[in-house]
């Protein structure tokens, strides 16, 4: 069972270019197939290069993780004197209290969690009310609006940089939240994996619901949002490690050091800050990015996967 | 409705074509015009992606040629490309962008290709494999930017230089010195960046037509053939489309040497992106940072026409 499960949501979103694979694809082979498996020499080598691949994957992805909780907990003599060593002069675990207090990662977490939160519901909201009118709707300027979002897509991302900036001071929303909230939530990444979304239910349903004389924003509300909710968990969740990641625009768009987040915050204090205790400071900012792609690794994969989209 | 007019067998959707307007509720084509109800849902993220998308793409065109101080704005041609062309650091920037996209290029690019043909081999362990490749890409790069930067101390008890210690390889200076300090910064963005694609190459890779691969094997190619034959053919379409994305993408590289070197040592590793960030920010040159933006999109463009071009060619 595990096995198949996460190829299966790798396709489940991306839908037309994928579904002819469910048909023709034995689910046991890619590849390398069962009977080159059957010869003895193939698959000691095979199991051999799997386990080298695994072993590898395991020290560059998780290790350098697994150094920063180790060192969460050390002195900073500890951590320059022997990076390898655990804990010689014991676990410390007041540099999680100290780092939370001293060099305010308290504050910047609800910071993150504040800026995150509003930019997952903007992204959430535009990708499904543009996804929905284009895909479903689809007045006589769709075709126009549909164009001038995906151009954005194909638009270097520097050019905006510094009229973004400028639009916001003449908004007034320099410092503010929703600088953020408002400037991140759109994406024409999001709306075009919506949309491709929308484009796979069936049509007959929002036929008959129309007979039924439900108007465009009870169909969104009793038939589509509901079908929609694995998408829906899918672009909240781009949006929220998208957020959480941030770095250059919330140094510009919150000045205020008590306003930002994590990431920005982190910056800040690790020229001034004892290392073991930025090292705590670093741990916590990544437990919650961890703790939900670990929950929702099926909706991330998919996401991800979903880039593909771009193409064709 | 339908009992009205249509007979019992044909759908809902034949009847609404054929009906004609005695029905009692009469039936606005909602589904194929839109009126004001689809404009209302449509009016809050438009509104967004005109004033955070659409009018800043335009804008960056008019400030490249004005000169502005956040109160008044005056235009003064091209002036403000006269200053970026005249920098002495510019020509220095471009070589140190070229050489980060080359160096993650070569770094960076081949990596996901071979863990997506890996991870699609799997049987048992794609699940923990692929969890393990997207695990990097969930840090904020602040944190792998502040973790590495300790890996990288130059003295022989550094992390990474005890590593190469124990292989008989002398200390690197890693970020201490201009020849190695760009290969540094490419390393930590080339560990956060590499899951990612990775997964998009799996998905690819996955949707490949397993019967390619069974008429490979009767005919008798071996499994590294069929890699060549079939897997990457198969998946040269998605390869162009992030090659070019990686390019677009590394030719905006800043946070990565913004925090681990700040530009240095000796300017080694000032970036494009950090030349805009020092002119706009620093110097309170918005119009020139607009004329150095303005000129690095409009070259970027062209690999996203390429791109457009490449795709069209090979899709008919």
């Amino acid at each position: 069972m595990t096995l198949t499960g996460s190829t299966r949501t790798l396709t489940a979103v991306t839908g037309s270019s994928r579904r002819r694979r469910s048909t023709n694809r034995s689910l046991e082979r890619s590849n390398i197939s069962d009977s080159d498996l059957s010869r003895a020499s193939t698959r000691f080598t095979f199991r051999v290069i799997v386990g080298v691949v695994v072993a590898l994957l395991v020290v560059v992805s998780a290790g350098p993780l697994l150094w920063l909780a180790k060192s969460a907990v050390s002195t900073t003599q500890d951590i320059l004197r022997d990076p390898f060593a655990l804990w010689p002069s014991g676990i410390q675990w007041q540099n999680l209290a100290d780092a939370w207090n001293q060099i305010q990662i308290g504050r910047f977490t609800a910071n993150s969690l504040i800026i995150t939160s509003g930019e997952v519901v903007v992204a959430v909201f535009s990708a499904v009310t543009l996804g929905y009118v284009l895909a479903v709707l689809r007045p006589k300027y769709g075709p126009v609006l549909n164009a001038a979002i995906m151009a954005t897509l194909f638009i270097p991302g520097v050019i905006s940089l510094i009229p973004l900036y400028l639009t916001v001071i003449d908004l007034g929303l320099l410092d503010s939240y929703a600088a953020l909230w408002l400037t991140n939530g759109v994406s024409a990444f999001n709306v075009l994996i919506m949309k491709q979304y929308f484009q796979t239910i069936p049509r007959e349903l929002f036929e008959a619901a129309t007979v039924d004389g439900a108007g465009p924003l009870r169909i969104l509300w009793s038939i589509v949002l509901p079908m929609a909710r694995p998408i829906i968990g899918v672009v909240a969740l781009l949006a929220f490690v998208a957020s959480w990641k941030d770095f250059l625009w919330p140094l510009l768009a919150l000045p205020s050091p008590d306003k930002q987040p994590l990431s920005v915050g982190l910056a800040t204090v690790a020229p001034q800050a004892d290392l073991a205790v930025l090292m705590a400071g670093m741990f916590i900012a990544v437990l919650i990015p961890i703790a939900v792609f670990a929950i929702f690794q099926k909706q991330f994969l998919t996401g991800a996967g979903s880039a593909g989209a771009l193409k064709g | 409705m339908t009992s009205v007019t249509s007979p019992p067998l044909v759908t809902p959707v034949a009847a609404g074509e054929e009906a004609v307007p005695p029905a009692p509720r009469r039936r606005r084509p909602l589904l194929r015009r839109g009126g004001i109800s689809t404009a209302l849902i449509l009016l809050p993220a438009v509104v967004l992606f005109a004033l955070f998308s659409w009018w800043p793409i335009l804008r960056g065109l008019v400030i490249a040629f004005q000169k502005t101080n956040l109160i008044t704005t005056s235009w003064i041609g091209i002036e403000n490309f006269q200053r970026v062309l005249a920098d002495p650091l510019l020509g220095q920037a471009l070589a140190n962008t070229a050489l980060y996209a080359g160096l993650a290029l070569l770094i960076g690019f081949p990596v996901p290709i071979f863990f997506a043909v890996m991870l699609a081999e799997m049987r048992r362990s794609r699940r923990i494999s692929s969890f393990l490749v997207f695990l990097p890409t969930v840090i904020p790069p602040v944190v792998s930017i502040l973790l590495w930067q300790v890996f990288y101390d130059p003295s022989t008890r550094g992390l990474f230089n005890s590593i190469l210690g124990a292989v008989g390889i002398d200390p690197l200076p890693w970020l201490q010195s201009p020849s190695t300090a760009m290969l540094s910064i490419v390393l930590v963005a080339t560990w956060g960046a590499f899951g990612s694609t990775t997964i998009i190459y799996l998905a690819t890779v996955l949707s490949i037509d397993t019967q390619l691969y069974e008429a490979a094997e009767i005919d008798g190619a071996g499994i590294f053939r069929r890699i060549w034959h079939i897997t990457l053919p198969q998946m040269r379409g998605t390869i162009l489309l992030l090659l070019l994305l990686q390019l677009i993408g590394t030719f905006q590289v800043f946070t990565e040497p913004f925090l681990l070197t700040g530009g240095g040592p000796n300017n080694s590793t000032v970036t494009l992106l950090m030349l805009i960030y020092r002119y706009a920010f620093i110097y309170g040159n918005f119009g020139q940072a607009a004329a150095l933006s303005l000129m690095l999109a409009a070259a970027l463009s062209v690999f996203a026409a390429i791109y457009l071009w490449l795709s069209r060619k090979w899709s008919k």
